[in-house]
């Protein structure tokens, strides 16, 4: 077992730096061929780790020495758990679609850049397995830096176009400030604790976690949240998702909906055992409530949005958003689930947009389509299947995932749990405004376009009807107790690991309640999105719809109060203080020298009674100080 | 053995250097990869037979012996040293330097300096080789520099000359206070004085290394210098020389000086600190690259400062496999910015653009580089950082996230400075550019696979340098 675990992520490592070094030389069907092939293994590997540990057992397995020096002692370890063998399940299996759907997506691409790209796509590969094997937090950090790069590096993939490198450098800071609050989160429990490392950390006979009082446990798990904060993107590092979609669409699909963005997700999880503890509960609050606060903010503007793409980002915001709602109160099995169905439906959705654009012909404006359900069957089918997921319409995947979720809040607060299911509905209304204003209607592009419009070639439909397929039956891997006893594998599955608090008796009456009205109104949602935009027709926003159209101006906000300020103390700083303050003083003190060195050689005039002079002088000065010392 | 070996290469072929003038560059190619072949010796040979100190008399009148000796916080730089002049010679190679005999003498005779300064075993001989490692940087700078070197010289070479003078003052003072007025520094550690003396010791000794480093706000010679040097200066500069600034701090200052360190040091990491996040700040606002990588390395010195002055065991190993490092990272930088200017005669990055195109394999040595710059995991900078920072954390939590802001800001001003050369749209210059050529390949491969290797298995440097940090401890 070790070995096939350390197989895992090395393959991807492989496959980067066959397809990276040889970018010159391999033929593009070479460079598809070992993309996907060691995506394939590890997937395969991926399985047989998951049969392992399914019983509840843990794999531990160190390598080497990390960091070996005084104190700190950090092993270069991998762990595999029931809830690390679930996310290799979902990157490698949906990270092996995505790369057969980019052998058709990018095939226009230059044959270098070609395999420029799948290096890059291996690369996150590799690092998003890190993540999730690492067996202390410094692996874990690593990944999560590492996927970051990637992020950044595919972002920017097309680096002529200056918005979208903007957009890349843009992901990689915002990242990276809550990358520096999950640093101070481990020195501030490698401090305490002295240790990193999961199963000593959270080992119950170890005991270590009793050493953190509750002020260190609000402090560590705050830290860790923000950190979260800006992988998942949530308030306030959320505008780097939106901006990321400048990437290609595959790459938005796998890292920015399905693998990536839940990192934040399991990295509480896997933290658990300091959120449950009672210093955690203001965190669980505040998280609750930035959740929240992401998922209806998110969900406003998606309804604006005329880009195919910036609708499914500030969807994936939400939907990213409700997990964090699920994890703060306390309902972690739900959070993975969803994770698991969102990154099923979510990457459905993704591919399913750039099976249109492809069509489209680069094209991403909604406004500008409309009746493609006539050109693209598959497309429009499994699109519809991903919709009808996301909005929660029993008995597909999404239903039964965010149900947990509603049901948690509810019985967390009434409020929360009314606000959530707000956004739900908000969720069902752009969804299908999307899907509406896409495939339905009449064409609304230019003569060349429709000519063009084209059903996409089967490495890109495949992947689509796979994942479809997932978001239909995904969902009964979490059957809730009230319909069937016994049938929430999920749960079963991670107990081990982690388990959800339930803090009320919630009774089965009220429990088919709660989920009719949702589906009622979900189905109310979608029939108010039908009558709205069927017939597509220009108008003008009023006040509410520009500034969701503009995103509540959010952007604008940061610009103003944090990017300006910083760039302008800047350049105070460089012109002013630099100039003139410091390297002013350093070239005034040599001037003075130089002045003074000038006066100084009118006194070496060669006079000798003047030399005398000043002799005399001195030797009185000196010998006054002689007696002023003695008179001491 | 070895240390002599170490010195007397370096220096017997730059003298030589000066007068074969034909041969110059290969006496010093050679001298150098001889360096580099005793040094890699040194530290394979882990138990070695050999002896690892030399002594002869030398100015016995004044107390002062040429006592000189290898032990693991001088491996770690001697290795750097040893390491940088093959490189950058590599790097450069395609450079047209006139009156080429003299440059390479004097680059070999800085070498020697530089040894000797790591070496040093006696407060003289330490203060005699940190001028000479000076003197031919000084004249490097002076002959091969840009168009306004003189005056960038000048400033660079009065302020270090200065700091070195107070240093020498404080010698001279400490050496009348030992038994029989010795220089060794073994005397030196056992030195009995008045807190007051200590602090006005300490004070005039911290300026010449505060300044070598430098720190703020002593640092406003550096951008200038290292934009007007000629860029393997500059290299011998930020890889080498500023490291014997926080070498001097770790051998001759806090040892020495155990109670004034006491009192100073709060102050001393709290300017470091503000320094890290003063210079990440001005580093933003650079359009010239020499300038943008000069503020940049301001703030890492700035962090190794601080973490040195914790004297916390894990800060003071970070500190040393971070000089190390950084000198690793900084020397791939400037050969790729040296590559750049060679072929476009540019260093405004407003005016480049686009060279992703045109140089693809420049633009992968450039971001494994940069990445490492910003300490990145699996880089090498990673280590050392996240060990200073443990240190920097257990001596105050707020300096700790003060300095972490550096964190963020170096991505701002290194991810920009890849956007601003290589992405975008070539024009009209950059789009005739060729991609590099073998040398320069094997020199930033070269670099690039140790800041792989010591990113991934960092484990054989903390071997090195563990005992000798522990037994620094114990002073």
């Amino acid at each position: 077992m070790n070995i096939q675990l350390a197989l895992i992520p090395l393959l991807p490592l492989i496959g980067f730096l066959i397809n990276g070094l040889l970018r010159n030389k391999l033929g593009k069907s070479m460079v598809s061929l070992i993309g996907c092939g060691v995506l394939l293994v590890s997937f395969i590997l991926s399985i047989l780790v998951f049969i392992e540990v399914k019983s509840g057992t843990a794999i531990t397995v160190k390598y080497f020495n990390f960091i070996n020096a005084g104190t700190l002692h950090i092993p270069f370890a991998f762990q595999a758990d029931a809830l690390s063998a679930l996310f290799l399940l979902i990157i490698t299996g949906i990270g092996f679609l995505i790369h057969v759907y980019s052998t058709s997506y990018m095939h226009e691409e230059e044959s270098p850049h070609y395999a420029r790209y799948f290096a890059y796509l291996n690369l996150f590969i590799f690092s998003m397995l890190l993540l999730v094997l690492g067996a202390n937090y410094i692996i874990m950090f690593i990944g999560w830096e590492g996927v970051g790069l990637c992020s950044y590096l595919l972002i920017g993939y097309w680096f002529q176009n200056k918005d979208y490198t903007n957009a890349a450098k843009k992901a990689f800071i915002m990242n990276r400030i809550g990358d520096l609050a999950f640093l101070i989160a481990l020195f501030w429990l490698f401090g305490k604790t002295g240790t990193l490392t999961f199963s000593e950390l959270f080992d119950i006979k170890l005991n270590l976690l009793s050493k953190l009082t509750a002020t260190d446990i609000t402090g560590i798990t705050l830290l860790f949240f923000v950190g979260a904060t800006g992988k998942s993107a949530q308030i306030p590092l959320y505008t780097w998702l939106p901006d990321a979609m400048a990437g290609p669409t595959p790459v938005s699909a796998l890292i920015h909906a399905a693998t990536m963005v839940t990192a934040g997700i399991y990295m509480i999880v896997r933290s658990n055992a300091l959120y449950t503890s009672t210093g955690a509960a203001i965190t669980n609050e505040i998280i609750t409530f930035i959740g929240l606060a992401t998922a209806l903010l998110a969900a406003s503007i998606a309804i604006k949005q005329n880009d195919i793409k910036k609708v499914l980002a500030y969807s994936t915001v939400s939907q990213l958003g409700f997990m964090f709602i699920a994890l703060g109160t306390g309902a972690y099995t739900a959070a993975v689930f969803h994770v698991m169905t969102h990154a099923f439906f979510k990457a459905l959705l993704f591919l399913g947009s750039g099976s249109v654009i492809h069509a489209m012909g680069g094209e991403q404006d909604i406004t500008k389509m409309g009746g493609l359900n006539k050109y693209m069957k598959t497309t429009y089918i499994t699109f519809f299947i991903g919709c009808l997921a996301i909005a929660g319409i029993p008995p597909l995947s999404g239903f039964f995932s965010k149900d947990a979720i509603l049901l948690s809040a509810f019985e967390h607060n009434k409020i929360i749990y009314g606000a959530a299911l707000f956004a739900a509905l908000l969720t069902a209304y752009y969804m299908f405004r999307l899907l509406f204003l896409t495939f339905h209607g009449s064409f609304r592009g230019t003569k060349h376009q429709e000519e063009h419009l084209h059903e996409s070639p089967v490495a890109i439909t495949v992947p689509l009807i796979v994942l479809a397929i997932l978001a239909i039956i995904g969902g009964f891997a979490g059957v809730p107790e009230v319909f069937a006893k016994g049938y929430n594998y999920i749960a079963e599955f991670l107990h081990p690991i982690v388990s959800d608090k339930h803090t009320g008796e919630i009774s089965h009456s009220t429990e088919y309640m709660l989920m009719a009205l949702a589906t009622g109104l979900v189905i109310c949602a979608i029939i108010f999105a039908w009558i709205k935009n069927k017939n597509y027709t220009a108008s003008q926003n009023n006040a509410l719809g520009k500034v969701l159209e503009n995103k509540w101006y959010v952007d604008e906000l940061y610009d103003n109060t944090i990017v300006k300020p910083i760039a302008g103390t800047a350049s105070f700083l460089n012109k002013t203080i630099e100039k003139f303050g410091l390297d002013g003083a350093v070239n005034g003190v040599g001037k003075a020298i130089h002045a003074a060195s000038r006066q100084f050689r009118l006194l070496q005039s060669g006079q000798v009674g003047l030399y005398i002079l000043l002799m005399v002088l001195g030797l009185i000065f000196c010998v006054m100080m002689g007696f002023y010392k003695f008179a001491l | 053995m070895i240390p002599v070996l170490l010195i007397s290469v370096p220096l017997v072929a730059g003298i030589l250097g000066f007068f074969m003038k034909q041969q110059s560059k290969n006496i010093a190619w050679f001298a150098s990869i001889v360096t580099l072949g005793v040094m890699l010796y040194a530290i394979c040979i882990k138990h070695c037979v050999c002896n690892n100190e030399f002594e002869a008399t030398w100015l016995p009148g004044l107390g002062a012996s040429f006592h000189i000796g290898l032990d693991g916080v001088g491996k770690m730089l001697c290795l750097l040293t040893a390491f940088t002049f093959p490189i950058i010679f590599l790097g450069t190679s395609e450079r047209k330097i006139k009156t080429e005999g003299s440059y390479f003498a004097l680059m070999m005779l800085s070498q020697a300096g530089l040894m000797g300064v790591f070496l040093a075993m006696d407060g003289l001989l330490f203060y005699f080789f940190w001028e000479l490692a000076l003197i031919p940087v000084y004249f490097l700078c002076s002959m091969w520099g840009g168009e306004k070197r003189i005056a960038a010289t000048f400033k660079f070479f009065i302020y270090t000359f200065i700091g070195s003078l107070f240093m020498l003052i404080a010698l001279i003072y400490l050496s009348g206070k030992t038994d029989g007025g010795s220089f060794a520094l073994k005397d030196l550690y056992n030195v009995q004085l008045t807190l007051k003396e200590q602090n006005w010791l300490f004070a005039l000794m911290f300026a010449a290394f505060a300044i070598k480093m430098p720190i703020f706000p002593l640092h406003t010679w550096q951008p200038d210098a290292y934009d007007q040097a000629p860029t393997s200066t500059t290299m011998v500069l930020s890889a080498v020389m500023v490291k014997m600034g926080l070498f001097g701090i770790m051998r001759w200052l806090i040892p020495i000086f155990p109670d004034a360190t006491a009192t100073a040091k709060l102050a001393i990491i709290v300017f470091s600190v503000i320094g890290i996040i003063y210079a990440s700040l001005i580093a933003m606002k650079q359009d010239n690259v020499k300038k943008l990588v000069a503020y940049s390395s301001i703030a890492h010195i700035g962090l190794m400062c601080a973490a040195l002055f914790t004297q916390n065991q894990l800060g003071i190993q970070g500190v040393m496999v971070q000089m190390f490092n950084h000198g690793i990272n900084i020397l791939g930088l400037w050969i790729v910015i040296d590559i750049i200017e060679r072929k476009t005669g540019i260093k405004k990055m407003s005016d480049l653009g686009g060279l992703a195109k045109t140089t693809p394999s420049l633009v992968i040595f450039l971001v494994i580089i940069a990445l490492a710059n910003i300490a990145l995991p699996l880089t090498n900078a990673f280590v050392g950082e996240f060990m200073m920072f443990t240190a920097l954390y257990q001596y105050n939590v707020w300096i700790a996230v003060a300095a972490g802001i550096g964190i963020i800001l170096s991505a701002v001003y290194t991810l920009g400075m890849i956007q601003k050369i290589f992405y975008g749209n070539t024009n009209s210059v950059t789009q005739n550019v060729s991609d590099i050529n073998i040398n320069e390949k094997c020199a930033l491969a070269i670099l690039v696979l140790f800041i792989i290797v010591m990113g991934v298995f960092s484990e054989p440097m903390f071997a090195i340098t563990n005992d000798s940090v522990v037994g620094l401890l114990k002073k």
